[in-house]
């Protein structure tokens, strides 16, 4: 299970609307269904995904999320989550205020890029960060508005949104002690609960 | 036996059912009764919970999947997803095929007799719309006791009469699946149908449709109208890469002067020969027509959202890239309406370069996705009396 998948699942209710924007192959809708009985919908782009959730029974619309999301009236889900692809959208203030708009809450999940090896590696080599969750080079990758977790919250506060839960994902026990220290140095993943109230 | 391909239905055959019902017509007239040809591929289930309505589009029929003799070459025109372990598997479903009436495949329509008059019913036969098929098929349904279509399935004109089911009886549909279809057409789609009509009723072996007493046919017309048709059935790419501007016959040296044919002018010719004595004129105007009245949402103000919240099964909708006639736009604006309506549905834009077409052709990625969701309206049917 990818690793912020348990905490995503802590924040959502039972019996929930769900709407998962990049859904990928339907992991998490699977798993939101088969443990909280949500009804979910996923948006994704990529037709091999598609396939693959439709293969677990996942409600999917192709849709790019550039494309905006007018499709959606205001507060008709409950939950509206978008995992670890805030930082791939062209606009990802503006689509944090369409979650927030389409969905009574909503969950985000991103990489922090204010993680001391993201550091350490620009300090060190001055040159970008390539790591296992982020593998791509500089030129080819999609991730092209990358934020730390101060940057994040700094935003959360200009636009009045409200930060229900947060949790710092990091890959070892060890790491997940000094991330409640440091949070912006040590976690990994990052993992937000908000809603506009 | 053996010798059909692996996959195949195999041998089927028509069945013809007549109805005493008078029928009300949407348009206000009455049909007193009527006869539907069918198909039927796969096992009914003991609770009558795993059946299949395929719809035809315009010049479809009842025959759509195996072969009608040993020697039949051509099999039914949805072969490549009906069949045992294809997307709609006839392994789990009993597939229902009906001939809609106003066809010319052996169902009531122009070329069947008039009781009032003893004649062909030729243009007397009434201008149908999609509801009428679907009551026709209801009243088919009602009679193989289906209660509950796990799912009700079709292309174009076909997808159309999917989603006039979820609306007009929605308990009795779990799945509906649209593919390549529209709310309603366009004032472009509606001119190439009309363009289509006028060549056939230029033909003066037309009679004002009652050809078939002066005992001949609208050869002519109905080819053109044909070549008309399948013209925007292809895309411009798909007819490019296949025809270019290769010469069928003649060529441009400087000095001859024999006669040139593009391969294209070739094959269109062919196209619209073959059609035109293998359809009806009459049924071509007719299924047009019904094509250019459909509109999903006229009965529910004009609005798309209200029409679908009436609906109770899940949706997949399917488009192709290169498809103008039913473009991706038109499934998306049935994709959003249903999204606004919270109904259930699944959508994807198959890559393909055939344009319309495509729904009838083979595609790795369309059976894929196609499949999956069968199976899912496999896994959904209730068994032993559990409703």
């Amino acid at each position: 299970m990818r690793i912020d998948l348990d905490v995503i699942l802590s924040y959502v209710a039972e019996n929930s609307h769900v709407l998962d924007l990049g859904c990928g192959d339907g992991t998490l809708l699977a798993l939101l269904r088969d443990k909280k009985n949500i009804q979910g919908i996923g948006l994704e782009y990529d037709q091999e995904k598609i396939v693959e959730c439709i293969e677990k029974n996942i409600a999917v619309v192709q849709h790019n999320l550039n494309n905006g999301l007018s499709e959606f009236d205001d507060n008709s889900y409950d939950v509206v989550i978008m995992t670890l692809a805030l930082q791939a959208m062209q606009r990802p203030d503006q689509v944090l205020d369409e979650m927030l708009r389409i969905g009574k809450e909503c969950i985000v999940t991103f990489p922090n890029f204010g993680h001391w090896k993201a550091r350490w590696h620009l300090a060190l080599y001055g040159r970008m960060p390539v790591s296992d969750l982020l593998p791509y080079q500089w030129y080819d990758t999609p991730n092209i508005h990358f934020c730390t977790v101060r940057d994040f919250e700094n935003l959360c506060w200009q636009k009045n949104i409200t930060i229900v839960h947060r949790d710092m994902v990091a890959a070892n026990s060890i790491s997940e002690g000094l991330c409640k220290l440091h949070p912006n140095l040590f976690s990994e993943t990052a993992v937000y609960h908000l809603t506009r109230n | 036996m053996e010798s059909f391909p692996q996959g195949s239905v195999g041998l089927v055959q028509p069945q013809t059912q007549q109805f005493d019902t008078p029928l009300a017509l949407a348009n206000g007239r009455t049909l007193h009764n009527y006869q539907l040809v069918y198909e039927t591929y796969g096992t009914l289930n003991e609770d009558c919970s795993n059946a299949v309505l395929v719809c035809h589009a315009l010049s479809g029929d009842h025959h759509a999947a195996g072969f009608h003799s040993e020697t039949d070459k051509r099999p039914g025109w949805w072969d490549n997803y009906i069949g045992p372990g294809k997307a709609i598997d006839t392994n789990k479903f009993f597939v229902v095929s009906p001939n809609n009436i106003g066809g010319c495949s052996g169902s009531t329509g122009p070329l069947t007799t008039n009781p009032e008059t003893g004649k062909p019913w030729g243009s007397d036969f009434p201008t149908l719309r999609v509801r009428d098929w679907v009551e026709t098929q209801k009243a088919l349904a009602d009679l193989l006791n289906i209660k509950q279509w796990a799912a009700i399935v079709g292309g174009s004109l076909g997808g159309m009469q999917a989603m006039r089911w979820a609306l007009e009886y929605p308990d009795r549909v779990r799945h509906c699946v649209a593919i390549a279809s529209a709310l309603k057409l366009t004032a472009q789609n509606i001119a190439f149908n009309e363009t289509a009509r006028q060549a056939i009723m230029a033909d003066p072996s037309f009679f004002d449709g009652q050809y078939l007493e002066k005992n001949t046919i609208p050869r002519d017309g109905l080819a053109v109208a044909r070549m008309i048709g399948h013209i925007t059935y292809l895309s411009g790419d798909g007819m490019g890469q296949k025809f270019g501007r290769d010469l069928r016959s003649g060529s441009f040296q400087l000095g001859t002067d024999d006669p040139l044919e593009f391969e294209i002018e070739s094959y269109l010719r062919y196209q619209g020969s073959k059609f035109s004595t293998a359809f009806d004129a009459n049924t071509y105007i007719l299924m047009t027509r019904a094509l250019d009245y459909f509109d999903l949402a006229r009965e529910y103000d004009h609005d798309a959202v209200k029409a679908f919240s009436h609906a109770q099964c899940k949706f997949l909708i399917l488009s192709f890239t290169t498809d103008w006639r039913f473009s991706p736009v038109r499934s998306q604006e049935i994709v959003q309406a249903l999204l606004h309506a919270k109904k259930s549905v699944s959508y994807a834009e198959i890559e393909s370069t055939y344009g319309h077409d495509a729904f009838l052709i083979p595609n790795e990625r369309y059976n894929q996705a196609f499949t999956a969701y069968m199976k899912n309206v496999a896994a959904d049917i209730p068994q032993g009396g559990r409703q």
